[in-house]
């Protein structure tokens, strides 16, 4: 709709611009001679808050091709006077203005997120800056991202050679992004009155498609292992301690969440500590620090628990598993009440974001750490059991105790220090669990009957069987997630380990004996 | 050294008198406190607070099956809410149904289902449109539901601790399953707003006291079969079983077989409850069947006393009526209570409030049988 010649006039002149409308703009003839000439820019700056589309567009070009992000502060300005339809036609400018300066950021998260911007916001100009950019790219998934933006707005052009090139281009690079765009093309291309170019551009996207979605298949089986490994690193963590002690007392210890709940506050208030009386410089240690703290601070809680509950409950397993719950009850309480429902850990900066190993396939660091973390848990169960004096005399223990108690071991100490030493691998879960949760008095309960599971599935006695239950639940878990649901995938689970069970009654590696109760 | 215990209080005689007394206030006295002394009365007793014993009376059914299964049997089982939910869902599908055109939609369907978009009625809610099938129901699913369970779990003899175990993954997964809009059980809002039961405004205390004497009958009921149960030859297997697994396979007998018929019988107390409970409470949600709610109906029946059905019963009512007091006063206490109460009852009264009055009791006879000695000298 084209406005009058005298009504633009009046508007223009309202808003106190002195020019003049002609079919080329030529920089305004009967402006005051004593002001200085107007670069383009300003007089695009001038003219892009214009009511006329045309003039509007004209200027956001020159804009975009001369202009830089200096101009940002004057165009929020003009913008926050214009009317919606105005706002609406510089944002985009504003953002490619943005995008484009922080392309040269030294940050290559801001420079990855900006060539993802400019390749979302689908302004052709912005080709030959993501193009200039990738070629000076250190970083090779900036320069990865640059380049598939790049194609992505060059699939949109409207030269069918380019559009073929930018297809195989996105092929190449694997590029999910690009797929949505790809289809229409393919179908373009499949329609009736398609010319001879479209059809070699439909061509080229389906190949593209299929390379891709092949690819795709291929991330994700890689993406889901990688969860599922994670699952089951947690549930192994989460689940070591507790079989430790089941197998020496044939106790489930039900407290076992919270003093993983006691491990992550001991984390928090270690963190508090050095937000409170340590130098900055120093934060970035405290999770480090946290480690020892919560492994000893459950620890302590764990001897107590032994001390008060769980010795006057010895030979009796299910008041025990009552006792327990009644305790972890308590404390998730006393949790809520002192110190509320809001807490969070803030993960050390060298843990946060993670790295991209191949296209589609991103691996958080936190999940890394805690694979790694319990790897090394169970190299140190594995030496204290096998290669130190107390693990001999707990193996010793867990095998016949009468028998040992005979032999002079005294097992209600040993029982003691395991139950301790267990409940510190729950405060190291806990620790862990920081890392992908929220510190709350629930977060214990989370992934706690899956651990009972894992405990029950896995035996008693052997670290293996618990190894190889966690792994076989956790990566179950995430295995039939997408197709079932992660509610149906526990219940699914649930009927596994049952009809497991009627085949191993006893768990994975059950302890061979002459009892006929065994 | 337990067996013997427990003979003497299967003895035939003792509490015959207390079941009548007690019976006696439940069914009459108390109804007739709510309907004949005048409101401001200090004998009076209101409405809300009938309807409230009525409950703890469906959960005192409950306990029962509980107290066979742990007390007598020796089997821990963490998910007894399960099957208390499936009674309970049945009924209140059922008076979910009989809205009718009173529901906030103005539609057939439960409003939920209105809400979710489903058109059609789910094919397993159709049977509940008959109130005999819902009450069928109310029992017999979680009695086919514990078959099939309790089949594969004692087949295999998983027992113990394992047992345990399994049976509260079973609530965790139950009440996932509940939560779920998808599975048309009305999610976590559960069923609720019911309007009326075979014709009778469930807003009428005429209707909560009917159902209140009916609760009253079918917790005699259930503690007769129960008692019949425990007195009779597969009773004695059920604690022999509880003692030595071992000694009754080697007698001859086969204990999974005992152990699943126990199962079963307590999962139809539950859904006996769950039944009860729906149109009292007039609400049912997932939050009645998970792991912790399973964990307190075992609390109830340790604190009432162990392998002991006036125990349970005990129980079931007290830490029920302390619960309703604790939590309406000191709401964040409550937890701190009931965790008190695992450890110091599991630790100190093994046998609960029945153990403690049994200890009295001997303790005053020995107080007499003392003093009558004394005399004679």
């Amino acid at each position: 709709m084209m406005p009058s010649l005298g009504r633009m006039v009046a508007i223009l002149s309202m808003v106190g611009l002195i020019l003049f409308c002609g079919q080329d703009w030529v920089a305004a003839a009967d402006r005051p001679a004593d002001a200085p000439p107007l670069s383009p820019v300003e007089l695009a700056l001038t003219q892009v808050a214009s009511e006329d589309e045309s003039v509007r567009d004209t200027a956001i070009r020159t804009l975009v091709e001369q202009g830089d992000a200096s101009l940002l502060p004057q165009l929020e300005a003009i913008r926050a006077n214009a009317d919606r339809s105005i706002r609406q036609a510089i944002k985009p400018l504003m953002d490619s203005l943005k995008n484009r300066a922080n392309l040269k950021s030294p940050s290559t998260d801001v420079r990855r997120s900006a060539a993802t911007d400019l390749g979302s916001a689908g302004k052709a100009w912005a080709i030959p800056w993501l193009e200039a950019a990738a070629a000076n790219e250190p970083n090779k998934w900036v320069r990865y991202t640059m380049e598939e933006s790049a194609a992505l707005l060059k699939l949109a052009l409207d030269d069918q050679t380019i559009k073929a090139a930018a297809a195989e281009k996105l092929g190449e690079l694997y590029s999910q992004n690009g797929v949505p765009a790809m289809k229409k093309l393919v179908a373009i291309g499949e329609s009736a009155e398609a010319t001879e170019p479209q059809k070699i551009v439909a061509k080229a996207a389906a190949e593209a498609i299929h390379r891709i979605e092949t690819w795709g298949d291929w991330s994700n089986a890689i993406e889901t292992f990688f969860r599922a490994m994670s699952l089951s690193s947690v549930l192994l963590i989460m689940s070591l301690g507790l079989a430790i002690v089941f197998g020496l007392m044939g106790v489930i210890n039900m407290a076992h969440g919270e003093l993983m709940m006691v491990g992550a506050y001991a984390t928090f208030v270690t963190q508090e500590i050095f937000k409170a009386y340590l130098p900055p410089s120093m934060f970035e240690s405290y999770f480090l620090t946290a480690m020892p703290v919560a492994f000893l601070t459950a620890a302590a809680f764990g001897l107590a628990l032994e001390a008060t509950v769980i010795r006057f409950l010895y030979g009796r397993p299910l008041e025990t598993m009552l006792a327990t719950w009644g305790v972890s009850l308590v404390l998730m309480q006393a949790a809520r009440v002192y110190f509320g429902d809001l807490t969070a850990v803030i993960a050390p900066t060298w843990l946060s974001g993670g790295a991209q190993v191949m296209v589609g396939v991103y691996l958080p660091f936190n999940r890394i750490f805690i694979i790694g973390l319990s790897i090394i848990c169970v190299l140190a169960i594995y030496l204290l059991l096998f290669r130190s004096s107390l693990g001999l005399r707990v193996r010793a223990v867990m095998q016949n105790r009468n028998m040992s108690s005979c032999l002079g071991i005294p097992t209600r100490k040993v029982d003691a220090y395991t139950f301790a030493f267990g409940s510190g691998l729950a405060g190291v879960a806990g620790w862990a669990l920081t890392l992908v949760g929220n510190v709350d008095p629930g977060l214990g309960q989370n992934y706690i009957v899956d651990a009972f599971m894992v405990v029950v599935t896995g035996g008693v006695g052997k670290l293996a069987g618990t190894i190889v239950a966690s792994l076989g639940i956790g990566g179950l878990n995430k295995l039939i997630e997408p197709s079932f649901g992660a509610v149906y995938g526990k219940v699914f689970i649930l009927v596994l380990v049952i009809l497991f069970l009627q085949w191993r009654p006893s768990g994975l590696f059950a302890m061979k004996g002459r009892n006929a109760d065994s | 050294m337990m067996a013997s215990k427990e003979s003497e209080s299967l003895a035939p005689g003792g509490g015959g008198l207390a079941f009548w007394v007690v019976g006696f206030i439940l069914l009459i006295a108390m109804p007739l406190l709510n309907v004949l002394p005048p409101e401001d009365s200090w004998l009076h007793l209101s409405d809300f607070s009938l309807n409230r014993f009525g409950k703890f009376l469906a959960f005192a059914i409950l306990a029962l099956g509980l107290d066979l299964i742990w007390g007598y049997t020796g089997i821990l089982s963490l998910g007894q809410g399960v099957f208390f939910g499936l009674g309970a869902y049945c009924m209140g599908m059922h008076m979910m149904l009989t809205i009718g055109k009173e529901s906030v939609y103005g539609s057939d369907l439960p409003d939920f289902m209105v809400w979710n978009q489903v058109k059609e009625l789910p094919f397993f809610w159709k049977p509940f449109y008959s109130f005999p099938a819902a009450v069928i129901g109310a029992i017999l699913v979680p009695m086919l539901f514990a078959l099939v369970f309790g089949f594969f779990a004692f087949r295999s003899r998983i027992k113990g601790v394992y047992f345990a175990i399994i049976t509260q993954a079973l609530a965790l997964a139950a009440w996932l399953v509940f939560n779920r809009n998808d599975t048309n059980l009305g999610g976590t809002n559960g069923l609720t707003d019911f309007k009326q039961l075979i014709g009778y405004r469930l807003s009428d205390p005429g209707t909560q006291r009917v159902l209140y004497i009916v609760t009253v009958l079918c917790l005699g009921g259930a503690y007769l079969l129960c008692r019949w149960i425990i007195r009779s030859r597969a009773g004695r297997v059920l604690v022999a079983v509880r003692d030595s697994e071992q000694r009754v396979t080697f007698s001859g007998y086969t204990p999974a077989n005992y152990k699943l018929f126990v199962f079963v019988v307590a999962a139809a107390l539950a859904g006996l409850a769950g039944m009860l409970y729906a149109p009292q409470v007039g609400i049912i949600t997932p939050a009645q069947i998970g792991v912790l709610p399973s964990l307190e109906m075992v609390i109830w029946v340790a604190v009432g006393g162990r392998a002991s059905l006036a125990g349970a019963v005990l129980g079931a009512v007290s830490v029920n009526y302390g619960r309703s007091i604790l939590t309406n006063y000191f709401p964040e206490l409550w937890p701190f209570i009931l965790g008190g109460l695992f450890v110091v009852v599991v630790l100190l009264f093994p046998d609960g409030l029945i153990g403690i009055m049994r200890k009295m009791k001997e303790r005053m006879r020995m107080g007499k049988a003392a003093a009558a000695s004394e005399g004679k000298r």
